[in-house]
C-alpha cells in the first residue's frame, strides 16, 4: 500500500492503496462514488467511464498510480446540482431503461460534445461505438446527444428541432 | 403539499432512513397487518407461512423473526396516507427499467383521486411490500395492476365514508379530487385526506383468495374517468440514474464488510480435488478461502485484493470423464439425433398428412437458433448482512420474494429472519430468477459472520449465467394450385432439459456445485407459434432434448426475455414468408388472408386485433404490395423489407424491418423498424414506446450478433469480444412505434391493460430474416446473421 493523491470533481483526496489498484475500485470503494460502475473490468463496455482532462477514460483498466490529471465522474457533471445540458437532454428524452450503462453513455457523450459540439450522425455513432448498452437504449441516446448539442449551441433547449 | 421531485427514487429513500423503515414496520404492526403466529395457516394470507413451516420445519418458537410477510389482506399494507396529504403505495413488484413503478403510481393515483405528484411507490422488498412475486412474464400491468387499482379504489371509498360521517352528507353528495373531499352542495366544506386519516391506519380487511384477487368493496373506475392513465409523466427513477445519486444494489457498503470472488471450475463438470491456501494466504487483505463441494470462493478485505486472490488461488480440478456437451458447431446435429426426454401430444387440426399428400407444392425447411445468454451489462452481485443472527440481502433480484424463500431454505433459517431489500440493478430479463450471487453472498456471510459482497466477473457472467435454450425446428407446408396454404407441420426441438426455476435452491449454481439435485429435473419446454392464422390442416409437435451434463453446467437454461418466443417465431414467421414467396403472394396480403380466413375469435378479440396491427404496421411503413424477393439491386448495397407478427398472452404486435445488406462484407444493417403494438389500455405511452424500441433492438442484437459458442468442455463466449452485442453503429436510423387499439369496441369502459414488454421480442428476428430474403433472395435459417455467415450464404447463391 502507498499513498496516492487524486483530484476528483474538484477536490483532492489521498488514499492508501496498492498503486496497481485500478482507479475504478478506488473511486467506488474508497471515495464512495456511484457514477462509475463495474461492467467488465476489461475496457470493453464503458460502464466505468470517467473523464480525465477532457478525455473519456475507462477507469477499470487505469492504474491509480498513473493518473495525472483532474478526474470528473458523473457526479461531477452537476457539482452545484445544476444538471449539465447532456444530463438534461437525457431526462427530456427519457433515455435510460435500467440505467446501469448510462454513466458510460453520458460520460462518453459529454467528452464527445466537448470536443465536437456539432457532431454528425456518423460521428455520434462512431464516437459512441464503444459505450455498450444491453438494454439497447442507443436510439434514444443518439437523440439525446443531438438534443444536448443543440442546447449547448443555442444556450437554450430546442426541443422542436431535435425531438424524434 | 410536499414537493416530491426527489422522493420517488424507489426504495432507497425508505430504506436509507432507518427511522422511516422502523416506523413503517411499527405502523404495520400497530395496524394488525402482520400475522405473526404459528396459527398463521388458519388465517387468510397465512398459506405461505404454512408452506414454509412444512418445507423448512421451523418450530413455533422460531417463527417470530423480524421480517414476516406484510399481510396483503390489510389495506394498510398497500396504501399509506401521510399527514402532509401525500400517499405512498407499497407494491410487491420490481421495476427492471421499463417504468412500471411510474405506471403503478399513475393507475393507483387515478383510483385514489390524488395528484400523481403527491404519490410515491415502494417496491419489491420482502418485509415492507406485499408478496406479488416480484417481476416476470410482463405481467406487472396486466395482472398485478388490478389488485393495485382495487386497493386504491377501496382506500378512496373509505375516505369518502369518513367524510360522509364528518359532514353528515351521504357519499353521493361528496366529490373527491386531488386528495380533498368536498360537499357538492357546499364546496366550501372540505376535508383533505390527511385530515381524515393522515398517518393513521385504515384498519380495513380486504378479501381475496390470493394476492392477485385482493379486493375491497369499491369498484375500479371506467377507463373514461382515468386521468393520469394514458398520459406520459416522466419516469421518476430517471433523474437519479442520470446525476449519479441513485444508490444501486452494487453501491451498498456496510461497516466491516468484505469482498468475495468465486473461482469456477475450468471445465464444466469438473470436481474440486483440493486447493492450496498457501498460494494466497500471504496476499494483502486475505481473509479466507471457502470451499464446499465444487464451490470455491476467496474472501478479502478489499475488492481488488479478492480479484487478485481469485486469480492466484491454486486449485486441483479433475475433468469429467465424459464430455459435458457437444461443441456449438455440432449442436444442431446432436439435437436432431438425440432421443427426446419428453414430447408433447401434437396439437392437431384437420389432417395435415393427407393435405401434404395432395398439395400442389410442399416446402420444407430447418431453422436453428443457438443458446443465447442474458449477458447483463453488470455481472451478478449482492451484499448479504448476517447481523444479529438475521440475514438481509441487498439485491437487484427481480424475484426478490422467491430469493428470500430460497435463501431461507438454503441456509436453514426461518423465512421471517431473512429479507431481501430490492434495489436497482442492470437489466434482468429473467437472469435473476436464479439469483446466484444473492445465495452466494448469504452463504458466505453466514460462514464468516460478516457482511459479504459478491461480485461476479465479466467472464464468469457471460460463461455461467442462465441461457435461453437452443432450438432446431423443422417445418413443412403445403400449398394448393391456387397458392392457398392447406397444410402446416411444425416440429420443434429445444435443448431445455432441467430448465431452472424461480430461485428454488437447486436452480442456483452454488447449490448445484455443492451437490444439490432434484430427483426429477424440470422437463423443460419447446413452445409453439403464437399467431391467429386459420390453416385448415396443421400439426404442432414439440420435443425437449438434454445435453449430457445437466447439473453444474454453464449451459443452464432459464427464462430469457419472452422465453422461447424469439426462437419459435423466427422459424414460424420466416416459414410463412417462404410460403408466401412460393405462392407468389405479397407477405402482408398472405398473412392478412390467413388471419381473415376465420371469424372465430377469443375473449380478447385477438384475431380482430391481429388484423388491425398487421394493417397498421404496413400503413405506417408505407408498404407497397408485391411478392418477395424484389428484383436484385445492382450496387454493393442490397435493400429489402420484411414483416412478421405474433402475440403473447393478449398483446399483439406486427413489426417491419428494412435492411441494407452489404454484398461485399455480408454485414446487415437494419435501417428502419416499425412496430404496431396493441396491448389494450396503455398506461404511459412514452414509456411504452421506449420499452418497445429497446425490446426490438434487444432481439435485433440476438438476430445479428449473439451466440453462445463452446467447445466440448467449456463456454468460449466470455466477454464482449468473444460475445459481440448490438452497438451504436447498428442502431436503426428511424424507429416508428404505432400504438394500436384494435378492440372492436375501442371505447369500452373496461378496456383491459395487457403486458406490453416481451411481445415485441417475438417477431423481430423473423422480420429481419424476411427482409434479408427480400433484398437478396437468400433465406437465412440460422441465427445469428453474422457477416461471415451472410456472406457465405450470398456467395453460395452466386451473388
Ligand atoms: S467496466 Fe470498464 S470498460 Fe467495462
Ligand atoms: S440502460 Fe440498461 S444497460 Fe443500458
Amino acid at each position: 500500500m502507498s499513498l496516492v493523491t487524486l483530484r476528483v470533481n474538484g477536490t483532492e483526496h489521498t488514499v492508501d492503496v496498492d498503486p496497481s489498484t485500478r482507479l475504478l475500485y478506488v473511486l467506488r470503494n474508497d471515495l464512495g462514488l456511484r457514477g462509475p460502475r463495474f461492467g467488465c473490468g476489461l475496457g470493453q463496455c464503458g460502464a466505468c467511464t470517467v473523464i480525465i482532462d477532457g478525455v473519456a477514460t475507462r477507469s477499470c483498466t487505469t492504474l491509480t498510480s498513473r493518473v495525472q490529471g483532474e478526474i470528473t465522474t458523473l457526479e461531477g457533471l452537476s457539482p452545484d446540482g445544476d444538471l449539465d445540458p447532456v444530463q438534461l437532454a437525457w431526462i427530456e428524452e427519457q433515455v435510460p431503461q435500467c440505467g446501469f450503462c448510462q454513466n458510460g453513455q453520458i460520460m462518453t457523450a459529454k467528452a464527445l460534445l466537448d470536443r465536437n459540439p456539432d457532431p454528425t450522425d456518423e460521428e455520434i455513432r462512431t464516437g459512441m461505438q464503444r459505450a455498450l448498452c444491453r438494454c439497447m437504449t442507443y436510439y434514444r441516446v443518439q437523440a439525446a446527444i443531438k438534443r444536448a448539442a443543440a442546447t449547448m449551441r443555442q444556450g437554450a433547449p430546442d426541443a422542436e428541432e431535435t425531438a424524434r | 403539499m410536499t414537493d416530491f421531485t426527489e422522493v420517488p427514487r424507489s426504495i432507497e429513500d425508505v430504506l436509507n432512513a432507518r427511522e422511516t423503515l422502523t416506523s413503517r414496520r411499527e405502523f404495520l404492526q400497530r395496524s394488525g397487518a402482520l400475522v405473526v403466529s404459528f396459527g398463521a395457516a388458519g388465517v387468510p394470507g397465512g398459506d405461505l407461512l404454512a408452506a414454509a413451516v412444512q418445507a423448512g420445519g421451523p418450530t413455533p418458537d422460531r417463527i417470530a423473526g423480524p421480517y414476516p410477510d406484510p399481510d396483503y389482506l390489510q389495506l394498510d399494507t398497500w396504501v399509506a396516507i401521510h399527514a402532509d396529504n401525500t400517499a405512498t403505495f407499497f407494491v410487491g413488484k420490481t421495476d427492471l427499467g421499463q417504468g412500471t413503478g411510474t405506471a403503478f403510481r399513475q393507475m393507483m393515483s387515478d383510483e385514489l383521486d390524488i395528484a400523481f405528484e403527491a404519490t410515491r411507490v415502494v417496491m419489491g422488498s420482502t418485509d415492507v411490500t406485499p408478496d406479488q412475486g416480484g417481476s416476470g412474464g410482463s405481467d406487472a400491468i396486466q395482472t398485478d395492476g388490478w389488485p393495485m387499482r382495487r386497493v386504491a379504489a377501496e382506500a378512496r371509498r373509505i375516505l369518502l365514508e369518513m367524510a360522509s360521517e364528518r359532514f353528515g352528507v351521504p357519499v353521493e353528495g361528496l366529490h373527491a379530487e386531488d386528495a380533498v373531499v368536498s360537499v357538492r352542495s357546499d364546496p366550501s366544506r372540505t376535508a383533505t385526506y390527511a385530515e381524515l386519516i393522515g398517518d393513521r391506519r385504515f384498519n380495513v380487511t380486504l378479501t381475496g383468495r390470493n394476492v392477485n384477487s385482493v379486493s375491497g368493496v369499491a369498484e375500479v373506475k371506467p377507463v373514461q374517468d382515468l386521468r393520469m392513465v394514458g398520459r406520459s409523466p416522466q419516469r421518476h427513477d430517471i433523474p437519479a440514474k442520470v446525476d449519479g445519486s441513485l444508490e444501486w444494489a452494487v453501491d451498498v457498503r456496510l461497516p466491516g464488510m468484505v469482498h468475495a470472488r468465486n473461482v469456477r471450475p475450468p471445465v464444466a463438470g469438473a470436481t474440486l480435488r483440493g486447493y492450496d491456501e498457501a498460494s494466497v494466504r500471504d496476499l494483502p487483505g486475505f481473509v479466507r478461502v471457502v470451499a464446499r463441494g465444487n464451490y470455491l470462493a476467496v474472501v478479502c478485505e478489499r475488492e481488488e485484493q479478492a480479484i487478485e486472490a481469485a486469480r492466484r488461488l491454486e486449485a486441483d480440478w479433475e475433468a469429467p470423464s465424459r464430455a459435458p456437451f457437444p461443441t456449438s458447431d455440432d449442436l444442431y446435429a446432436y439435437m436432431r439425433g438425440a432421443t427426446p426426454t419428453s414430447s408433447s401430444d401434437p396439437a392437431l387440426v384437420g389432417d395435415p398428412d393427407a393435405a401434404l399428400r395432395r398439395a400442389a407444392r410442399v416446402i420444407e425447411a430447418d431453422y436453428e437458433v443457438p443458446f443465447q445468454g442474458h449477458t447483463a451489462l453488470g455481472p451478478a452481485h449482492a451484499l448479504a448482512d448476517p447481523s444479529d443472527g438475521q440475514m438481509t440481502i441487498y439485491s437487484n433480484d427481480m424475484k426478490s420474494y422467491g430469493m428470500r424463500n430460497g435463501i431461507a431454505e438454503f441456509l436453514d433459517m426461518p423465512r421471517d429472519q431473512v429479507r431481501v431489500v430490492w434495489m436497482e440493478g442492470p437489466q434482468a430479463f429473467g437472469r435473476t430468477a436464479a439469483d446466484d450471487a444473492g445465495f452466494e453472498a448469504a452463504f458466505l456471510a453466514k460462514e464468516l459472520g460478516r457482511p459479504v459482497r459478491v461480485q461476479w466477473s465479466r467472464e464468469e457472467e457471460s460463461a455461467w449465467d442462465t441461457k435461453g435454450p437452443a432450438f432446431a425446428i423443422r417445418l413443412r407446408g403445403g400449398l394448393d394450385e391456387g397458392g392457398e396454404l392447406i397444410a402446416f407441420d411444425y416440429d420443434a426441438r429445444a435443448a431445455d432439459y432441467n430448465h431452472v426455476g424461480y430461485n428454488e435452491v437447486e436452480t442456483v449454481l452454488i447449490s448445484q456445485l455443492m451437490g444439490t439435485r432434484l430427483d426429477t429435473p424440470n422437463q423443460g419446454r419447446a413452445a409453439t407459434p403464437s399467431e391467429m392464422y386459420a390453416i385448415p390442416n396443421r400439426r404442432m409437435s414439440t420435443h425437449v432434448v438434454r445435453l449430457p451434463l445437466i447439473w453444474e453446467t454453464p449451459l443452464r437454461t432459464g427464462n430469457l426475455r419472452d422465453p422461447n418466443g424469439p426462437q419459435v417465431t423466427f422459424a414460424s414467421e420466416s416459414f410463412i414468408d417462404e410460403l408466401a414467396a412460393a405462392a407468389g403472394a405479397d407477405p402482408v396480403a398472405f398473412r392478412l388472408k390467413l388471419l381473415e380466413g376465420s371469424t372465430e375469435d377469443d375473449g380478447g378479440f385477438k384475431r380482430a386485433r391481429s388484423i388491425a396491427t398487421v394493417r397498421a404496421a404496413a400503413e405506417a411503413y408505407g408498404w407497397d404490395p408485391r411478392p418477395s424477393p424484389k428484383p436484385l439491386d445492382t450496387g454493393r448495397t442490397l435493400t429489402g423489407r420484411g414483416i412478421a407478427y405474433a402475440y403473447r398472452s393478449q398483446t399483439v404486435v406486427a413489426e417491419i424491418a428494412e435492411v441494407e445488406v452489404d454484398r461485399e462484407t455480408g454485414r446487415v444493417w437494419v435501417r428502419r423498424l416499425v412496430c404496431a403494438h396493441d396491448c389494450g389500455l396503455v398506461i404511459n405511452p412514452e414509456a411504452l414506446r421506449r420499452a418497445v424500441e429497446c425490446g426490438m433492438l434487444h432481439s435485433l442484437s440476438r438476430a445479428l450478433h449473439e451466440e453462445v459458442q463452446f467447445d466440448d468442455e467449456k463456454v468460449l463466449s466470455v466477454d464482449w469480444v468473444t460475445h459481440p452485442s448490438l452497438r451504436h453503429r447498428d442502431t436503426p436510423e428511424r424507429i416508428d412505434v404505432v400504438i394500436v387499439n384494435g378492440d372492436p369496441n375501442p371505447e369500452r369502459p373496461d378496456l383491459p391493460h395487457y403486458g406490453a414488454g416481451e411481445t415485441v421480442c417475438k417477431p423481430l428476428i423473423a422480420a429481419v430474416a424476411n427482409a434479408i430474403f427480400d433484398a437478396t433472395g437468400v433465406r437465412v435459417r440460422r441465427v445469428p446473421f453474422r457477416p461471415e455467415r451472410v456472406l457465405a450464404a450470398l456467395q453460395e447463391a452466386g451473388l
